[in-house]
């Protein structure tokens, strides 16, 4: 069984990003970028199903500039066996990015794709579930644990009440939540393995998919920022502010 | 000009979410319709009519609703709008409309905006990005706007005085390829953590889940507030999951939340740092939560607790 697993390169998770002066849009030049964190996790569940005998090939792919390389090599030094780039550097959307990934679940004929929930840079939490929709595939998101037998998966999701077991017939996509594992780190020797792996580059234009976006962005801004306010003394000091300044117990 | 609400329901009653989704709906502009999918759903559909600025409830009340599966209720929500040339499609971004919706938009071929905060005009809405760290003002492009609303963002309508015309639609047919084996539901008298006034958190500084319940469980009860946690707690496994406030987890605004022994990383303030009141309570004098916190007690939380559970 073949595992395709969708990553995407943004801002690391430990930088805080900068509007631009003129507010058209985010600072990302000469700035740390990494795998969707998500996606880490995505790639670590799918390398655990090949280990575990489940699987028997995990193919990463990417979209996006010619950066994303990186991300791939990340992906394959966690485990994946080969990547596939659709380079561009045009501005993808996730509907866009849905319909790359359809024609490459189109060629590659994965029986399951696993990926993040959400990127931690547009937090749209999309682009699972448009492709499953594409594919008219059944989909799984938000998942906490997965157990894939035979033809079905059983995969338990993180709802707004508690979690919530679906069992689901394959070919399915999945999508993770923070929960499902904990990505192991990139050992030297799989860095440099990785190196060697295959990695394919395509371009849109070779599916026939039109990445124009939908969405314009007219401007960006920061959120009013919230100022800081005291140090109280002591808990009376607290209770007392709160009843009499603040007015909210 | 139509707009369709997408419900969220438990059959009985319609959910608190649906309020707010119904309040951007407004914020829009146009008639409002609400659609609710469900199985012995009258009570919700019921309640839907009775909110105030909801003109007309189209119930679709089958056994495949049941469940609330991505694939049966896309394509319902599809069959819905190609009956009525809707301008909008809406849902409240909870677990359930950021399930569907995506699906929605797929098929439609049209984006979606995801999590909007602002209406700024028929087409264009401002919605979160990085965290929460950034607003972008969107505009589409596509003939229908498929939405999901931050529902923080947005007052709740009023739940009564508007009577709504209730027109039941058929069905669309069952996917019938998900089956829901099981659900394991918090069960609690608190509010809702999503609907809370106050929220009581607690962060790694707890240490256990023992001391979770010891400590933050009597302030709440006494405060009659929600309990939510960091993920840093979550994933320590102090709490359940359906705690977690945060970037990917619930994003909350009560009147006063009081972070217990939260440092306050970045993703966990992107959940909650529109609150009203913000108190934190942490033995680390520079921990980024005071940055946000409109009164901080610096101190150790196992002596301030119990002190402060005894002063309100």
């Amino acid at each position: 069984m073949k595992i395709l697993v969708p990553v995407k390169r943004v801002v690391d998770y430990n930088v805080k990003v900068r509007v631009k002066s003129d507010g058209t849009g985010v600072d990302i030049a000469n700035v740390k970028m990494s795998m969707n964190p998500f996606d880490e996790i995505a790639v670590e569940e799918a390398v655990r199903l090949k280990e575990a005998g489940v699987a028997t090939e995990v193919v990463a792919v990417s979209a996006g500039v010619a950066g994303c390389q990186e991300t791939l090599r990340t992906a394959m030094a966690i485990g994946a066996d080969r990547g596939i780039l659709v380079e561009t550097d045009a501005e993808l959307q996730p509907l866009a990015v849905a319909k790359l990934l359809k024609a490459l679940v189109d060629k590659e004929q994965p029986r399951v794709v696993i990926l993040g929930k959400q990127a931690i840079d547009d937090d749209a939490n999309q682009t699972g579930q448009m492709l499953a929709a594409l594919l008219d595939w059944p989909q799984a998101t938000f998942a906490s644990k997965v157990v894939i037998a035979g033809d079905r998966a059983t995969v338990t999701r993180e709802v707004d009440g508690g979690l919530e077991t679906l069992e689901i017939p394959l070919p399915a996509v999945i999508t993770t939540d923070l929960r499902l594992n904990e990505p192991r780190y990139a050992t030297l020797p799989n860095i440099m393995k990785a190196k060697k792996k295959p990695l394919d580059t395509v371009k849109p234009a070779d599916f026939g998919v039109d990445v124009a976006p939908r969405l314009k962005t007219l401007k960006v801004a920061e959120p009013a920022k919230r100022q800081a306010g005291v140090k109280v003394a002591d808990v009376a000091d607290l209770v007392a502010k709160l009843k009499n300044e603040a007015k909210v117990i | 000009m139509a707009i369709l609400v997408i419900a969220e329901h438990d059959n009985a009653s319609l959910k608190p979410a649906t309020l707010n989704a119904i309040t951007a709906a407004a914020k829009i502009g146009g008639d409002i319709h609400v659609l609710v999918a469900g199985s012995n759903c009258a009570g919700a559909a019921e309640a839907a009519a009775q909110v105030a600025g909801v003109v007309k409830v189209k119930v679709a009340d089958a056994a495949h609703y049941a469940d609330q599966t991505a694939e049966n209720i896309a394509a319902l929500v599809i069959e819905t709008a190609k009956s009525a040339a809707y301008s909008h499609l809406i849902a409240p971004a909870t677990t359930g409309g950021k399930n569907f919706m995506p699906r929605v938009a797929a098929l439609l071929d049209v984006a979606q905006v995801s999590d909007i905060v602002g209406v700024e005009a028929a087409d264009t809405f401002v919605r979160p990005i990085y965290a929460g760290n950034v607003l972008a003002t969107v505009q589409s492009s596509d003939s229908v706007k498929v939405i999901t609303v931050r529902t923080t963002a947005f007052e709740a309508a009023a739940a009564a005085g508007g009577s709504a015309a209730v027109e039941n639609v058929a069905a669309a047919a069952d996917a019938g390829n998900c089956k829901l084996v099981g659900r394991e539901l918090t069960k609690s008298a608190r509010p809702e953590l999503t609907a809370a006034k106050i929220i009581v958190s607690g962060g790694r500084g707890v240490g256990n889940g023992e001391n979770y319940h010891a400590l933050l469980e009597p302030l709440a009860d006494k405060l009659g507030a929600a309990l939510g946690a960091s993920r840093a707690a979550v994933d320590a496994g102090f709490v359940p999951n359906d705690y977690q406030v945060g970037q990917t987890g619930k994003i909350v605004a009560p009147q006063l939340y009081i972070a217990v022994g939260i440092s306050g990383a970045i993703q966990h303030l992107a959940g909650m740092k529109d609150s009203k009141v913000i108190v934190a309570i942490n033995k680390d004098p520079e921990a980024p939560i005071f940055q946000v916190a409109d009164y901080g007690l610096v101190g150790d939380l196992f002596e301030v607790v119990p002190q402060l559970t005894a002063a309100v």
